[in-house]
């Protein structure tokens, strides 16, 4: 699907939907927004960039496979639970360090919600892209 | 030194491990040896009859703690896994050198290492699964290190679904036992073992139980995925499948065996199959010529060994349980290693083809001889010890001859196996062999060395582990105190008498050992009704089953398959919500314009997709109908819910688009009248049920007690005013997890499951 209009107008779309899903996820445990938003935002700027430019481009666009994003997702999400285990809380029992500027670790495992569901959504896509 | 801080530091040190055996140095035995010098510490606490305890909270709301404890018997554990890792690594960072995927070979086997500890060590059930299961997994990805081969993959995956449906099995028994206990604490548990084993789900628990211990120990009938497993490279067979991982059924067993050890059904149990597994693994050890499946089977009938002493009531048989272990830990492995170092060397393992490499290979002959000594249980090596213990145990019984029976065949077959290994390859007339032989270097002679040296330093001098780590061990699998003192030497004693017949027995078995092989081998049933190939029967019947079912719904047409699906729904919400008289409406009072107005704009986009003619159309016309939902959500007040709505619609609309360019969809409508007409109907009722479904929800008065707590306790407990993002990363953060792990395995499933699509695809079009 090689469309001339998609090209260009993409290029626009990926600076700014990849801007605004972080903002999504930054500011989400307060106004709307959150990890799985801001990665669908994310992977829909991706996926818009890369179904004119094929496969070889997404690979060159992460830097990554989607699997490796789904993975990196995982042990993020999956490590900002062992904080508590240091102050003898159960696990997943998110701390607020940094409580004056709202910085816990609920948003450690919200970048690993964004990055498995931008590889998720990336792994589908991946196979019907043009080579 | 606490016990948690030695489990973390070796799962931490995976992946500095990965990377240093990426490049094969031997520095990775650093690990293991200092994890065994840290466990050194625990030592000086064992003879007093002191238990180290340590509790973390893990799960406090299902009472789940993560539990370590350090007794006799997980201390003995904990010292084998380390100290035959040391072994094991030196030995793999020469034997390995140049192989490829080295360093996720070495981080795999460091977690597996993790693992064990964590299982022995943990003090409660929960904890005790979830490492045992690991164990399985790294077993798994360590057996299966040459993907590429089909023998490799076959026996990976029988290895994994045996010692997996073993565990489910346990887990089934931990949940019983815990909730008979009130507790999921191993301590606390053996402390009201009397109560549990007189409880009339007893039973239960103990076939739960022994049925995981069974599989993971490889006992008859469930043996066969232990000698498949030889297809592994030979560091991870010494390791894991003579020294380690099969030893933690046996370790589950004598952990327990204080609560049930007077039970009827778990002597019968252990004893039987024990017995039986001794006998089948001493047969099938005779017809085999690879030495690395000689050995493997010579480990069932170990393992069959140790789990008919654990199923014998008394303290000589905890005492022999113990010695027996270590004493086998140490040949084995030194055995294993050589069996390595000698496919290494002659580029062969095949021992008929094998013979006279003692002048080639001295250093190594003589490892050999000293680790078949023990094996045979010749004095003054610690496997005589050991042998005179077992044939004790057999003889104290009263009337139970037959046990001295199979444990006399079990021991002949030892020294049968041991003779083939230590003096059929390195004695006699030398063969040619493949490559021209030669002693290894350091890294891998120093482990064997070290392993053969053990067994005859500990058979010289007992007292070096007697009091400080034999006795110890057999108190905690007794469940009381005892006093006992380790000799080499008891004087001239029946068993003495049944030790000079073994060995007599064994010379000649090994004499004619060449004509029963082939006798053995000959008999073709047992290949082909044997327990391998059941289980090759059971993945088949399984597959045909998928297959069958996979058929009956799936038509290959997606829009039968999707028509099936939505009138089921259909049909199960439509005569539930009618039969169970949940039937009614709400008022319509309070709608307000702007719902109305959506209702139209939905109204007329459904009747768009519906009248769409081609498949672009289509979409955009559902897309619609999407955003309108997504618009209703922000006019009842939940923008979140509305912005991942629009989020989702625009996404699917992309992705559909993208799907659409690469499919044969046709421009045109192209299904007949009645087909039309047919498609109708099923949309027409799973449309109706949905709206039914949906209004009588509605009519139903609204339970706010959730909402009100959420409301209420966002903010000064989870610091944030977004409801539902709190709900999601901190009230239910672990339901999140686990919807991510989906997502996750979904994600890969698919694009495994759509690659291989395109490389059949490809191949049609070459």
């Amino acid at each position: 699907m090689n469309s001339m209009i998609l090209r260009a107008t993409s290029r626009l779309i990926l600076p700014a939907a990849l801007i605004f899903s972080v903002y999504v996820l930054l500011r989400g445990h307060n106004e709307p927004g959150g990890g799985f938003i801001g990665g669908l935002i994310a992977a829909a700027g991706i996926a818009v960039h890369a179904i004119p430019r094929g496969r070889v481009s997404l690979t060159q666009l992460i830097f990554a496979s989607p699997k490796t994003y789904i993975g990196t997702g995982l042990v993020i999400a999956l490590a900002s639970g062992l904080p508590a285990f240091w102050l003898a809380q159960p696990y997943l029992m998110h701390q607020w360090p940094f409580q004056a500027i709202a910085l816990g670790t609920t948003l450690i495992f919200d970048i690993g919600v964004y990055l498995v569901v931008i590889g998720a959504v990336l792994s589908f896509l991946f196979y019907y892209l043009e080579e | 030194m606490t016990i948690v801080a030695l489990v973390a530091f070796s799962f931490l040190s995976a992946p500095l491990v990965g990377w240093a055996g990426g490049r094969s140095w031997p520095l990775v035995a650093a690990v293991p040896l200092l994890l065994f010098a840290g466990f050194c510490f625990f030592l000086p606490i064992l003879p007093a009859g002191e238990v180290a305890l340590e509790t973390y909270r893990w799960i406090p709301a299902l009472g789940i703690d993560a539990a370590f404890r350090v007794d006799g018997l997980s201390l003995t554990f904990a010292l084998l896994i380390c100290g035959i890792g040391t072994a094991v690594f030196l030995y793999a960072s020469s034997y390995l050198k140049g192989a490829p995927r080295l360093a996720r070979f070495y981080t795999v086997l460091t977690l597996f290492m993790a693992s064990m500890l964590g299982a022995v060590l943990a003090d409660n059930l929960v904890l005790l699964v979830v490492f045992w299961e690991l164990t399985s997994l790294t077993s798994f990805l360590l057996i299966g290190y040459s993907p590429e081969r089909a023998d490799t993959r076959r026996s990976a995956q029988q290895g994994f679904l045996i010692t997996v449906a073993g565990g489910l099995a346990m887990l089934a028994g931990v949940i019983l036992l815990g909730s008979l206990a009130g507790t999921f604490s191993i301590t606390a548990i053996l402390e009201q073992a009397e109560v549990i084993a007189a409880h009339p789900t007893a039973p239960a628990i103990i076939m739960l139980f022994a049925a995981g211990a069974f599989a993971k120990s490889a006992q008859a009938p469930l043996h066969a995925w232990l000698a498949n497993a030889m297809v592994a490279p030979t560091p991870v067979s010494a390791y894991l499948h003579s020294a380690t991982m099969v030893k933690l059924g046996v370790y589950l067993l004598a952990r327990l065996d204080p609560v049930f050890s007077a039970h009827a059904l778990w002597i019968a149990l252990l004893t039987g199959f024990g017995a039986l597994t001794m006998l089948t693994g001493a047969v099938l050890a005779m017809r085999e010529t690879d030495l690395k499946r000689v050995l493997a089977y010579s480990t069932i009938v170990s393992l069959g060994t140790l789990v008919m002493l654990i199923g014998i009531d008394g303290e000589l048989a905890a005492v022999a349980v113990v010695i027996f272990l270590v004493v086998h830990a140490l040949y084995k492995a030194c055995l294993f290693m050589v069996a390595g170092i000698i496919d290494h060397a002659t580029g062969t393992r095949d021992s008929s083809m094998l013979g006279g490499l003692r002048r080639h290979m001295p250093i190594t002959a003589g490892v050999a001889l000293l680790g078949a000594l023990s094996m045979a249980g010749l004095p003054p090596f610690i496997g005589f010890a050991a042998k005179e213990l077992v044939y004790e145990t057999g003889l104290e019984l009263s009337g139970s001859w037959v046990l001295v029976v199979v444990a006399l065949v079990a021991n002949v077959s030892m020294v049968v196996v041991a003779a083939i290994v230590a003096i059929r390859c390195f004695y006699g007339d030398l063969s040619a062999t493949p490559k021209a032989a030669q002693d290894p270097g350091f890294a891998m002679l120093a482990g064997p060395v070290v392993l053969a040296a053990l067994g005859l330093v500990f058979g010289a001098m007992p007292w070096l582990i007697s009091d400080s780590l034999i006795v110890p061990a057999a108190s905690a699998t007794a469940g009381a105190p005892l006093d006992y003192y380790l000799t080499l030497w008891h004087g001239f004693t029946p068993m003495l008498a049944l030790s000079v017949l073994t060995l007599a027995l064994g010379v000649m078995t090994y004499r004619r050992w060449d004509g029963l092989r082939l006798k053995l081998a000959a008999i073709t049933t047992i290949d082909l009704w044997g327990p391998d190939r059941a289980y090759d029967g059971l993945m088949n019947g399984l597959q045909r089953l998928a297959a069958w079912q996979t058929n009956l719904i799936q038509t290959g047409s997606m829009r039968v398959y999707v028509g099936r699906t939505l009138l089921t729904i259909a049909a199960a919400g439509g005569i539930t919500l009618v039969a169970r008289g949940g039937l009614v409406l709400p008022s319509f009072a309070d709608s307000f314009v702007p719902e109305i107005a959506i209702a139209v704009i939905l109204a007329v986009a459904a009747l768009a997709v519906v009248r769409a003619r081609n498949f672009v159309a289509g979409i955009v016309a559902a897309g619609l109908v999407g955003f309108a939902v997504a618009l209703l959500f922000l006019f009842q007040g939940a923008p979140d819910l509305a912005f991942t709505q629009f989020s989702v619609e625009a996404l699917a609309i992309v992705i559909m688009l993208a799907i659409v360019g690469r499919m044969p969809f046709r421009e045109h409508e192209y299904r007949s009248k009645p087909q039309r007409r047919r498609d109708r109907w099923v949309a027409i009722s799973i449309g109706l049920v949905a709206s039914l479904l949906m209004l009588s929800v509605l009519a139903q008065p609204f339970d706010d007690r959730l909402s009100v707590f959420f409301r209420e306790t966002a903010v000064p407990e989870a610091h944030g005013r977004n409801l539902v993002n709190v709900i999601l990363v901190d009230f239910r953060a672990i339901d999140t997890l686990g919807e991510i792990v989906v997502l996750g395995l979904a994600a890969i499933a698919a694009a495994a499951v759509l690659a291989g699509m395109r490389r059949a695809k490809q191949e049609e079009r070459q």
